[in-house]
This record gives C-alpha cells, structure tokens and sequence, in this order.
C-alpha cells in the first residue's frame, strides 16, 4: 500500500455553547446550589484515527448523528479540529505555512449532499465553476473560456449551458455542476458527503459511474460518506462504519460484508433492504439512536445490543485488528 | 371478493398557467384485504398524486377529470366533501412522508389523538385519551402514558413517524395510503416501522398502498408492484415477478440502476437522459427518448398488454421472460 494521502490520529470534535458572562456566573451559582446544569457539549467526533492510501476508495458509513459529516468536514479542512491532528501528505495541515495550507486544501475538495444548497443561485454556471481558479490563478485569462468548457464536459455537462443559472437545471445536472466546480481546481482527493442520496435511483446511477470513470481518468482518492450501504458497496474499496462519534469496525468492503464482526454492523446489513430479498419478515434492531448529547456510557452500542455484557456498559472496547486489515471495537473479541 | 380499493382508469390534471399537466394519467390498479401494493417511481411519475387523489387531497389547480376509485364498491371520486371526510381518518388513512405534515407542532400529541379519536366516534374524552394510548403502545413508543403529554419536538425523526402512523391507525383503517413514509429514516429506524407495517396488513387485514422511489424496500414489502413514469403505470403484477423478470425496458433500466444487483466496482447500467417533464411530454411512449428498444412504431401510444399472466406492462416491445 503507498502512503497515506491523508490520516487522521486521534481527531475529536466538540461542539458546546459559547456562554457569555452571565450564562458562566449563572452556572456557577447553580453549581454551588448544588444545582449543575446538564452537559451540553456534543462529542459529535470521538477519537477518530484512520488512514487512507491514494487512489483507494474508502466508504464512511453511519446513521444520523454518527459524526460521519463532521469528519468528512475535518478531512476537507473546512472544520478545525478539536483534538488530534489531519495529515495530508504526512504533514499536519495545521503546522504548515499559510500558502502551502491553502495548495493542501485545493488538493482536497467536497461535494455535498444538496446540489440545490451549495451552488450559488446568483451566479452562472460558468461563474460557479470557474471562480476558484481564476482566484487561485491556475488558468491564464485567455483560457478561461475553453477551461470551463472542459471542466463541464469532463462531468457529463453540455458547455453551452454554461450562461445558465442553478435553477434552470434538474437535480442530477446540479451534481454534475458540483462535481465540475470540484474538479476545477484540480484536486487529487474527494470528499463526497451523501453525493447522490438526494438523487433518483436512475440518476444516481449516473453519477456513480461518472464518479468511477473520474477515478480511473484522473486518479482521484475517495471518501465517500453515505448511509446507503448498497452505494458504499458497489463504489469503496474498504469500509469504515462509524456508531456515535467512534469508528467501530473498519475493513476491506468484502470482508465487511461477508463477515461483519461489530453487533452494530451486523444489525445494520441485517436490515438494509434488498432488492434480492422478497416479502421478507422485517425484524428491527430495539430501541433508538441514543443522543449523541449524552451517551451511554462503556461501548456506545451497548444498550442495543443482543449480546450485550456487565463489562460493555463500563469499558470503552479497544479498536482492534481480528483479522489481517479488518478492525473492530467489540469486547466479544476477547 | 371486491377489492378493498380499485382505481380505474384514474386521470388527475393540474391545470397551470403554462399548460395542463397530465400527473396521473390513466392508472388503473387494486388492491386487496391485507395485501401491499407497492406503487414506485422516480420524482415527477406522479406517485405521490395517485395517493393524494384517492384520499381526495389534491389541491387546485389540480383535479380528478376522470376514471373512479372505488373503495368497497363506492366511487370516492363521486363523493360530497362531507362524505369524504367521514372516511378519511377513518376508514381511509394517509401517512406522509415528513410526519410534521401530520404534526401540529403547538399541540401536545394527547390533544391531537384525542381530537382525532373524536372526529370520528363518539367516545368520552377519558376513552379517546386510553384508545390513543393503546394506538401509541401498539407502534412501539415507550412509556406511551408519559409520551403522551409531550409535544412533537419532543420526539426524534422515527418516533414522530411512529405517532403519525398510531394517527392513522387509530380507528383500524381498512385503507392505508403511506407516502415515503420511511425515505427520512435512518436504516435501523426503517426497519422498525416496517416491520409495524407488516404486522398490521397481516392482523388487521388493511389494505396498504405503499408509495416510493426505494426498489429495495418494496421488494422485501409488498405482494404486488405497479411502476409508473410519466404519468402511467407502465408495469404491473406480482412483486416477484416484476423484480425478477420485468418486461417494460424502464422497470428493467430502474433495477439495473441499483446498486447492489450490479457486480462491485462494474459500471452500473444507467438509464441515459433524464425524465421528460410532463408538460412537453413525446406522443406516444414517454419512455421512448431514453429507451434503448424504441423503434417507430413507438411513436404510437402502446397499449397495456398483458405479458404474462397476472403481469401487464405498457410497450410495444416488452423484454422476453429473461432474467435481469
């Protein structure tokens, strides 16, 4: 395996309120009255480490509220951490000088869930596409026509639309100006956070194969975050399945889904419907995603889990090899 | 046995200012006591109009111009607005997709089941409140005594779709129309409600119309499938068969198009082009523009035509019984 395009060790993210003077001397009060006012920190992001190889692509998949967007956030550089470090290229992102800072988050762009949110619906096609990078100066002024052009052909966009507002397109096309305005700026990596979960099945298709042929044209590395594991399936190359703000099992997508060793995993393949299986009793895994708020303490599964022991609601399972490249945080393991 | 519902030759237009828009046009289809029928199609097939017209829900400019619903025998299309709201809620009930268009977000949820309970029967207010209990236990919500007093906001995403359904359950309709009502949800969460579902088709014998874009779902969910496009059903019969073997090129392009029947890391085999709109609709097929089996002849409406038996589709060149 070649080195990693990006790592994370040990990343965390926390999200609380920003208490003002009073709201702090309130608390206080409270505190000494033997009142405390509940924790409202969110530990959205719970000591998160992986890695990933160039040109691999790995899928991230959860539930909501697992955390999985806010990592993909921290990947893209567009969200500080809280703890730990994001290495691109082996050097952390946060110790380099401003400029180099700036070319490492060029080289990693986002495409987002909504194509009816992150496109500017004041600019044209040609100026959302093409902003960056003439801001960044990778085209001289007199290709900037014939670049933009090419950067809407490569993703499946017919050019001459390019005068065109966001809302005079479908919401396939939309993705396509999303990818198009990603690739603009020449990344080697993509953050595709639910990419075609807002799409029809049919469009989905689409973009999934434009997504495999701009890996094999342009060598692009992959994260790709979705709750469909269908679509992590068929696109990744190894699976991380996150559960409450931790990393939970991680392995190569075969060995996932042939033989899933996380509870939590196995719940989740258990009841991804399929369109293989026919008039089928649906069983459920009981009860619901706790808060990430306050979480149960010990293994986050715990209170869900069929196999559940006295030692899984104390401890936090240790994220560990079971079998060459497959990891998992279970104390059934032991 | 009459069916509990059958529509027939079912038209709802909306009459805009840029044109009429035929989003339902002639669709036929029934179901029976306790069985699922699994109504499926991509955004504009005019799914979601086909449910909102048999509970007599479309707004203008939309409007039924034609064919009937008859719901044991009686033609809903026919009915006052009173008679109708003597059904719906009652014996004709609806799921949404988004349970807030359900919800009253300023009531508390005893205060809406109980207002539903009474519309409907006339009950003591103690009675109404233990009824909307019993419903709230029966879709699995914890402590359903407590939830009671507690308003929507209170309740994640699956829990408030668990109170729309115990809603729509609360006088054991005979008829079920769900909307998506899982496309929110998450996997795990999904499951669950189906899982109610299924168990109420079966004990209660309602018939359930189950409305959505996700192959995946209905095949593991419903006994018969109708695929619409464009406005018409172009493929219906018995889930299996239809998953197994479709006959109309779209069906088939819709299940190449999931993911999971593909070989991993292969090419998935897209549907080209993009769903016409419905008011610049081709004569003839509406499918034939991104239909890799059109000739000339499909300038012509095709008829429905019975493929195999108990299995219609709408085209002139249905694919021969191969396997997808």
């Amino acid at each position: 395996m070649s080195a990693p395009i990006i790592e994370l060790r040990h990343v965390s993210k926390r999200f609380g309120p920003q208490h003002d003077l009073a709201a702090r001397l309130a608390r206080n009060v409270a505190t000494r009255f033997g009142r405390p006012t509940p924790n409202e920190t969110v530990r959205a992001v719970d000591d998160v480490s992986f890695a990933i190889a160039k040109g691999e692509v790995v899928g991230l998949v959860g539930e909501s509220g697992c955390g999985k967007s806010t990592v993909g956030r921290m990947v893209a550089g567009i969200m500080p951490t809280t703890e730990g470090q994001v290495l691109f290229e082996g050097q952390d992102v946060n110790t380099l000088s401003a400029e180099k800072t700036r070319a490492a988050k060029l080289k990693i762009q986002m495409i987002f869930q909504d194509p009816y949110a992150s496109l500017n619906p004041r600019l044209r096609v040609e100026e959302i596409v093409g902003e960056a990078p003439s801001v960044h100066g990778m085209v001289p002024r007199g290709q900037f026509g014939s670049y933009v052009d090419a950067q809407l052909r490569r993703a499946g966009l017919d050019p001459a639309f390019k005068r065109r507002y966001p809302h005079q397109f479908s919401g396939g096309q939309r993705q396509r100006i999303g990818i198009a305005r990603a690739l603009a700026v020449q990344p080697e990596f993509l953050v595709c956070d639910e990419a075609v979960a807002a799409l029809d099945v049919s469009i989905q298709a689409q973009i999934l194969n434009l997504f495999m042929d701009l890996r094999q044209e342009l060598g692009l590395t992959y994260l790709f975050i979705s709750h469909d594991l269908g679509v992590v399936e068929h696109l990744s190359d190894r699976v991380l399945i996150m559960y409450l703000g931790r990393i939970v099992e991680a392995a190569p997508t075969e060995e996932v889904f042939l033989r899933p060793n996380h509870p939590y995993t196995q719940a989740l393949l258990a009841e991804v419907p399929r369109i293989e299986a026919r008039k089928r009793r649906f069983t459920a895994i009981k009860g619901e995603i706790p808060s990430p708020l306050n979480p149960p303490s010990g293994c986050h599964f715990h209170p869900r889990c069929p196999h559940a022991m006295p030692r899984c609601s104390v401890e936090v399972p240790a994220f560990k090899e079971v079998a060459a490249g497959h990891r998992s945080a279970c104390h059934l393991n032991d | 046995m009459t069916a509990t519902l059958e529509v027939r030759n079912l038209q709802t237009h909306f009459f805009t200012r840029a044109g009429v828009v035929k989003a339902v046009n002639d669709v036929s289809f029934s179901v029976n006591r306790g069985q699922i029928l699994g109504l499926v199609g991509e955004s504009g097939s005019g799914k979601s109009v086909t449910g909102f017209s048999i509970i007599g829900l479309v707004d203008p400019p939309g409007r039924i111009v034609g064919g009937s619903i008859l719901y044991q025998g009686r033609d809903l299309a026919k009915l006052s607005e009173r008679e109708m709201r003597d059904l719906r809620g009652n014996r004709i009930a609806m799921i949404f997709q988004d349970p807030m268009m359900t919800l009253n977000p300023v009531l508390r949820i005893d205060t809406q089941m109980i207002e539903a309970v009474q519309a409907h029967a006339r009950v003591s207010r103690a009675d109404a409140r233990t009824r909307s209990r019993d419903a709230l236990g029966m879709v699995g919500i914890p402590s359903p005594e407590e939830r009671l007093e507690a308003y929507p906001h209170q309740f994640s995403g699956g829990m408030r779709q668990r109170v729309a359904i115990a809603i729509a359950l609360l006088h054991n309709p005979d008829l079920l129309i769900a909307d998506e009502p899982t496309t929110a949800l998450d996997v795990t969460i999904q499951a669950q409600i189906l899982a109610e579902v299924q168990k109420l088709a079966a004990d209660h014998g309602t018939a359930l119309v189950w409305v959505t874009h996700d192959l995946s779902v209905i095949a593991g969910l419903a006994d018969d499938i109708a695929v619409m496009y464009a406005g018409r059903v172009v493929e219906a019969g018995k889930a299996a068969t239809v998953l197994d073997t479709p006959a109309h090129p779209y069906t088939a392009g819709l299940i190449g198009s999931v993911p999971s029947r593909n070989q991993r890391g292969s090419k998935l085999r897209q549907i080209p082009g993009m769903t016409p709109s419905l008011l610049s609709l081709p004569p003839g097929c509406a499918f034939r523009t991104r239909c890799s089996r059109a000739t000339s002849v499909c300038e012509q409406e095709p008829p429905v035509g019975e493929v195999t038996p108990g299995r219609t589709a709408r085209c002139f060149h249905p694919l021969e019984s191969v396997a997808a």
